[in-house]
């Protein structure tokens, strides 16, 4: 396979451009209709070119509280992804050493991918009206006379999100730490850091690039999550679940105009991502060991 | 289970304590929620609430008529067929699809750098809203869609062919083209750590290129193809929106019995559909888990 280009690499490199055609035509046809003019439809031809739609859909014509649902979907992935950062970091650390029923929460963390979304979703309603039952039947009256759910976006809400983002950001952990050289962890010991000062000055560092990964991953996967929010979120939708909403009943390309603002938001926190990625590889490669070099 | 690397000894913070917050959130949102769907759906309940007094009034329910009414099969059992007949032509397709750009990508790229950026090109719109994939398939297969107007400009078809949108069509295309990924993924990852000099004794004990691709590279792919299958088969078993979405609603899955039970409030029957899903999915597993032993392989 070394030599010149065989007629396979051909056909497979057409089948690959095929799939990538797949993957991103249909996506590239509604980024143009968005812009359909004022009196287009939801299909070819374009009358003419226009924002009309973006101005509807921020106006709130016709779509109820768009903006609203904008900013929860925004303030929860922000927070889902500090949390699977943090969460996914330490846990990553701590399946390094060993621990009693490390083999237990692997197994849980996978099964939770594995599980369909509507059960989690479903146990975690459960879960929360059963406690509102009793905190309304057992708590103090103090508490119990006010109290109407504790179900909201970031609490169920967040721990639906959380169970689905976790388990991709310990398996990131997992490949990166099953490539980290614990030699220079043990040359940062020999010299007299303590354990925080190893963390910081030397196991960050170098693993900080996979770590915006994990940090994507958290981000975008809230960003666009229905099944595990559906019955979660409480009395306020997120976005995605607007946007499901309105697929019933499609009418107009404010749909689209709303599909382009949504993936517009995904594309520029991964463009974010990696260059931020290639940013911090570039810096380690700057300032990496010269050691051995004349 | 991959082992990761420890170091020499493990000074600082204990591993159980570091894992404390990450072990909470699953033992709080998801095995506790668990066993609450386990337990609701024994309750009993009527028009607005759950009643807790044990009954098996939700499964009954569930299967009635599966038995009196044979051979002619009964709601649930229809709903599974039908959801295993999905199954099996979205597992050909991504199977089918995802090894090959796999395979392209593992054996045929040569440089490492042009790898990563075209696998990072399939990887992207997995990051980006599956509904929103959903419906960039409307302008294309609606009734004055792409497709239409290009068979009808050509003569091929006289009037729109209705059967490309909100169909089981459809709904298949859309599991292929949203799923894929979880296909290449996985068996991108087993190719890459398939030793290359085993390639290269292929080759020289005169290998053809389809000899190697079927002596050596498949069986040596044979734990990424399951981890794939896994994830394919499970999504959609447990799926409702791509059914909602793409069939138009008159397509009934295993997912949507529970999505349609909780619309009406019912926790305990919705509870009921979720234990049998739950069910027949680890029976899934258990059969793909026979084929290859996945916890050494991630």
């Amino acid at each position: 396979m070394n030599e010149g280009r065989s007629p396979a690499f051909y056909a497979l490199a057409a089948f690959f451009a095929l799939f990538v055609l797949f993957l991103y035509g249909p996506m590239i046809v509604i980024f143009i209709l968005s812009f359909q003019g004022p009196t287009g439809g939801l299909t070819f031809p374009m009358n003419g070119v226009s924002l009309h739609w973006f101005y509807r859909l921020w106006e709130g014509g016709g779509i109820v509280d768009i903006a609203g649902a904008f900013r929860r979907s925004l303030a929860l992935g922000l927070v889902v992804m500090a949390l699977t950062v943090l969460l996914s970091l330490m846990a990553g650390l701590a399946f390094r050493k060993k621990f009693g029923g490390s083999d237990a929460l692997f197994y849980v963390a996978v099964a939770s991918l594995i599980v369909p979304s509507i059960v989690t979703s479903l146990g975690i309603a459960i879960e929360f009206h059963v406690l509102d039952d009793l905190v309304k039947n057992y708590a103090p009256s103090w508490i119990a006379a006010t109290y109407t759910t504790s179900m909201g976006q970031f609490t169920s809400g967040l721990g639906a999100h959380l169970t689905w983002t976790l388990p991709f950001g310990l398996l990131v952990m997992f490949a990166i730490f099953n490539r980290f050289d614990a030699r220079y962890e043990e040359a940062a010991r020999d010299q007299g850091a303590t354990p925080w000062q190893t963390l910081r000055y030397v196991v960050l560092p170098i693993v900080a690039p996979s770590i915006v990964g994990v940090g994507l991953f958290g981000f975008t996967l809230s960003w666009d999550e229905i099944a595990r929010s559906s019955q979660t979120m409480g009395e306020h939708n997120t976005l995605p679940m607007e946007l499901q909403a309105l697929t019933t009943t499609v009418t107009n390309p404010d749909i689209y105009a709303l599909g382009t603002s949504t993936t517009a938001v995904s594309f520029a926190v991964i463009a974010i991502a990696l260059f931020s990625i290639s940013v911090l590889n570039a810096r380690q490669a700057r300032q990496g060991s010269d050691a051995g070099q004349a | 289970m991959p082992k990761a690397r420890a170091p020499l000894e493990s000074p600082g913070v204990p591993g159980w304590i570091q894992a404390m917050p990450f072990g909470l959130v699953f033992a709080a949102f998801f095995v506790l929620p668990l066993a609450f769907v386990i337990m609701v759906s024994f309750w009993d309940y009527n028009d607005y609430e759950m009643i807790p007094a044990f009954t098996t009034r939700s499964y009954t329910e569930s299967f009635e008529g599966c038995l009196t009414d044979l051979p002619n099969l009964c709601t649930m059992l229809a709903t599974y067929l039908s959801t295993a007949k999905f199954c099996l032509i979205v597992w050909a397709l991504t199977l089918a699809i995802g090894f090959t750009v796999a395979y392209f990508l593992a054996f045929y790229v040569r440089s490492a750098t042009m790898q990563m950026v075209l696998f990072l090109v399939c990887t992207i719109p997995f990051w980006t809203s599956n509904v929103i994939r959903m419906i960039s398939w409307i302008p294309l297969l609606g009734r004055n869609g792409l497709v239409n107007q290009a068979l009808m400009g050509a003569h091929i078809v006289n009037q729109p062919v209705e059967w490309l949108l909100y169909s089981q069509f459809s709904v298949a295309l859309a599991f292929v083209h949203l799923f894929t990924f979880f296909m290449v993924a996985p068996i991108f990852n087993s190719m890459m750590r398939i030793d290359r000099r085993l390639i290269e004794a292929a080759y020289d004990s005169g290998a053809s290129a389809w000899q190697m691709l079927t002596n050596v590279i498949m069986p040596l792919s044979k734990p990424g193809i399951a981890i794939g299958s896994i994830f394919v088969v499970t999504i959609v078993m447990g799926d409702y929106i791509t059914f909602s979405v793409m069939g138009g609603g008159q397509i009934a899955s295993a997912g949507k019995i529970i999505a349609t039970r909780l619309n009406a409030l019912q926790f305990p029957p919705a509870a009921a559909s979720a234990v049998i899903l739950l069910v027949a999915t680890m029976v899934i597993i258990s059969v793909l888990n026979r084929i290859v032993d996945i916890r050494k392989e991630l």
